[in-house]
């Protein structure tokens, strides 16, 4: 190995969570796709394509502020609670006149962001775990509600409800914008200072402040900005419901399907690692599944059964992928291992490149 | 070079903990482009010392001169904006994030508002290339590099904060020879560029070999500052420890002798290591030298279960047995003293009791109440420092803390004892109690393996050494090797000059 040409370093590449995600996505599609054609019907006509995204698009929003949250390390229980209270505000504050539309969706989106704020502060300056700030945040948009609403409130009026009803082609107005928030959270992730500081913040808190960052800032701007994809999804549900519901939210279960659609789609839970598009190719394969059970018709009790076993089995392929650091050096039977793309020991890789000169 | 200014200028630190003194007067001057040791046992305050400086913590009295300029940082960054940059033994790194990400991490360059990731890679790649490294990939994720890359990453930080003084705090501890030899590379380059250096290391050849002043600290201390030419290894261990060298290995206790078989492996092996044969007998100390990476480790980890053996036969004092996992190891009376404590060894948010008495607890529960009893003997014995029973492990030093692991281990009355890096980080007197105690383990005819990176270590305690090279046994020595013939086995080849361990004593 001395004089063994110099040696352009590989390292094994892996393919990275975010393609496995997707590659997961294509197999459930093919799969469900021969399923749906053996009981005659096609699985890629407009109108189940147009389905399919239809589903995608709340979950979308809502899970689209979980990965932010996640990344820095925290969660968010009370989505749900943030959703019913978003449609209900629009709903309410919209009274049927389309004049309204503009003070309804910044009064339900202002309401949001001030939760989300509140979330931010409490995890942040009081030290208070994520899970059980927004689970207290949860409660207390619950007790609201439950005391204020005894059922549906409010009238959105047609001009609002288009955007859950029209398309481009088989291609939802609802889904285009969660693409497209999409598209910015993970623009923000990666150009901003405050999306690169998430990943710090989530990874290793005592990293991030040693490294002159403001630790706070960025798990506060998290939870904001979730708390308002929130309101995203709820301002969606009121359109295309046509009023506000204290329910709706809830009955989605958007607090743990976001979190399942986030793990899903690659982000680790505990924070640091992850991504937006991770998070829509988890949203999607969710709403595959579900699709693909409602087509075949199959007992509604069953889906939950489904998407169960779909978040164990891919939470244990990402922890398997994780432990399978070391590589062996010698094959079952004793043999030394042949494999050629075996990387030279560390050292030796430095001794190289201190006698090839570099030094 | 003295004719300069000092770049920088320490004296009269004083810093206490919770009413205990750790620094009493220190001070030292830097001059650019000097390379500067800091030596003292563990606990002498190196560490604490260079904490003040790095801003990490306060000092109560002394003065502080940068760059001409009396300074107080009250916080790490602003020392390093200020171009006093710190690598610690444990990194400041983000293993999910790129080198690039990481190096400019909390001051990313933006361009119209956004981060610039491309100007941060190239930037990245232009500081690793002024330290000579082209082998990084600034794109790789630092989970996916050597230790000694993450430490050149750290070294590249600190550049990029254009540095005029780096402290680094143990820089070998985790380092192969041929890393080491990397590393010296690295810090020549800093030293042309008029980089200050200071260098804290318990190995005393690097010492020699790097500094061209060195400051002795002991027991909080100022014991002396100057040139290394007016030094020899026996002079500055008398000065660190007030012992000389030779002490250093306790020899083998009167009446211990050789016996039989305790543990034999024929022919064992895993993915990691193959074609295993070795014999420990009682009270035998076996030492097992290599390079990082050989397979040492995975050694003892076949022989404990916890990566067992796939193929091959095992033998306790004649009786065939399988391992395949770490409880029937126990149960069968082996010991194994792991790498690294902190991770493996302890609960560190657990009392010294609950930790002495985790495996008992977890293996033999019968025992707990009796072996609960013996504990505070135990402790006095091994001279364990802490503030009783109930303090938790993660407050002690480092030599309290792996003798707190071999209580644990001792309470199970092993019939075979594997160590693994039973010194590193620990100080010298530690490292003297860890090695009596080996010694009157063997006499009372307990087998040992003993995992050392160390070659004055490994040749001066063992009866025989094992050289494991690539995963296989190379060589067995017998007691009183010479350095280089230990390390020609650990290479494959020819002896290397690379960063033996000649002093390396502390």
């Amino acid at each position: 190995m001395s004089e063994a040409s110099v040696r352009p370093l590989r390292r094994r590449r892996r393919i990275d969570s975010t393609a496995l995600v997707y590659l997961a996505l294509l197999g459930v599609i093919i799969v469900s796709a021969i399923l749906v054609a053996t009981v005659g019907r096609s699985f890629f006509s407009a109108g189940n394509i147009r389905d399919i995204l239809t589903g995608m698009s709340v979950l979308g929003f809502v899970a689209i502020g979980q990965t932010l949250v996640i990344l820095c390390g925290s969660l968010d229980l009370s989505v749900p609670y943030v959703v019913s209270l978003s449609s209900l505000i629009a709903a309410d504050t919209m009274k049927g006149s389309a004049a309204n539309i503009a003070p309804a969706v910044l009064a339900a989106l202002a309401v949001a962001a001030v939760i989300g704020l509140v979330n931010g502060l409490i995890v942040t300056k009081l030290h208070v775990n994520g899970f059980i700030a927004t689970l207290g945040m949860g409660l207390i948009i619950k007790g609201y509600l439950d005391t204020n609403y005894k059922g549906t409130s409010g009238d959105v009026p047609w001009e609002f409800q288009l955007i859950g009803a029209t398309g481009v082609g088989p291609i939802p107005v609802s889904t285009i914008l969660m693409i497209v928030v999409a598209l910015l959270a993970a623009l923000f992730l990666s150009r901003t200072r405050t999306g690169n500081h998430m990943f710090a913040v989530g990874g290793n808190e005592q990293v991030a402040r040693l490294s002159g960052i403001r630790t706070a800032q960025p798990i506060i701007v998290a939870h904001v900005l979730c708390s308002v994809t929130a309101a995203f999804a709820g301002l969606l549900l009121a359109s295309r419901l046509g009023v506000g519901s204290p329910t709706v939210g809830i009955q989605g279960g958007y607090d743990l399907l976001s979190i399942a659609a986030v793990v899903l789609g690659g982000t680790i839970l505990a924070g640091g690692r992850g991504s937006v598009w991770g998070t829509i190719g988890g949203v999607a394969i969710f709403a595959v599944l579900d699709n693909v059970m409602s087509v075949l018709q199959v007992n509604p009790f069953m889906k939950d059964v489904v998407r169960g076993v779909v978040i164990v089995a891919a939470v244990a392929v990402y922890t398997a992928r994780q432990v399978e650091r070391r590589r062996a050096r010698f094959g079952a039977d004793g043999g030394a291992d042949t494999d050629p793309d075996v990387d030279p020991s560390p050292s030796d890789r430095v001794s190289e490149s201190v006698k090839g000169g570099s030094v | 070079m003295n004719a300069q200014e000092p770049v920088l200028v320490a004296a009269g630190l004083e810093k206490s903990f919770f009413g205990v003194t750790v620094l009493r007067g220190v001070g030292l001057t830097l001059y650019p482009g000097q390379v500067h040791g800091l030596v003292g046992e563990n606990g002498a305050g190196k560490s604490t010392f260079m904490k003040i400086l790095a801003g990490v913590y306060q000092r109560d009295a002394g003065t502080v001169t940068f760059g001409g300029e009396a300074v107080e940082f009250g916080h790490p960054v602003q020392a390093m904006k200020a171009g006093l940059a710190t690598v610690f033994q444990e990194f400041n790194l983000l293993p999910d994030r790129s080198v690039a990400q990481n190096v400019f991490l909390g001051r990313e360059p933006r361009r119209a508002g956004f981060v610039d990731q491309r100007g941060m890679v190239a930037a990245t790649r232009s500081l690793l290339s002024e330290l000579g490294i082209d082998f990084i990939d600034p794109t790789s994720r630092v989970g996916t590099l050597t230790v000694a890359e993450q430490q050149i990453v750290e070294i590249a930080k600190a550049l990029s904060y254009d540095a005029r003084v780096i402290s680094m705090d143990e820089p070998t501890a985790a380092l192969s020879d041929n890393e080491v030899a990397l590393l010296y590379a690295i810090i020549r380059r800093l030293q042309a560029r008029g980089v200050a250096i200071l260098y804290v290391s318990h190995r005393l050849k690097e010492i020699f070999d790097l500094c061209d002043t060195i400051t002795v600290l002991k027991d909080g201390a100022l014991v002396s500052s100057g040139p290394t030419s007016e030094l020899d290894t026996n002079e500055l261990v008398r000065r660190m420890v007030g012992r000389s060298i030779e002490t250093f290995f306790p020899a083998a206790l009167d009446d211990t002798t050789v016996g039989d078989v305790r543990l034999a492996v024929t022919d064992a092996g895993n993915g990691f290591v193959d074609g295993i044969d070795l014999e420990l007998r009682a009270g035998e100390i076996v030492g097992v030298s290599g390079l990082q990476g050989s397979g040492r480790t995975e050694l003892v980890e076949g022989i404990f279960g916890v990566t067992p053996f796939t193929r091959g036969s095992m033998a306790l004092d004649g009786e065939t047995v399988r391992i395949t996992r770490a409880r029937t190891a126990v149960r069968r009376g082996i010991a194994l003293i792991t790498e690294d404590r902190k991770a493996q060894g302890l609960a560190v948010n657990q009392s010294v009791l609950d930790n002495a008495l985790l495996v008992i607890r977890g293996v033999f529960a019968r025992r707990t109440a009796e072996v609960r009893r013996s504990i505070p003997g135990v402790m006095t014995s091994l001279e364990v420092s802490s503030h009783g029973l109930d303090q938790e492990v993660q407050f002690l030093s480092g030599g309290n803390q792996q003798k707190v692991v071999l209580a644990k281990w001792l309470a199970t009355k092993p019939r075979v004892v594997l160590l693994d890096e039973p010194t590193r980080g620990i100080d010298v007197g530690a490292k003297i109690a860890v090695y009596a105690l080996m010694r009157t383990l063997a006499q009372e005819g307990v087998a040992i393996l003993m995992i050392s990176s160390e070659l004055p270590e490994v040749i001066g305690m063992s009866d025989r050494i094992l050289v494991m090279h690539d995963g296989r046994i190379a060589a067995e020595l017998p007691s009183g090797s010479t350095e280089e013939a230990v390390l020609s086995a650990a290479t494959g080849h020819a002896p290397t000059t690379a960063g033996t361990d000649l002093g390396g004593v502390a």
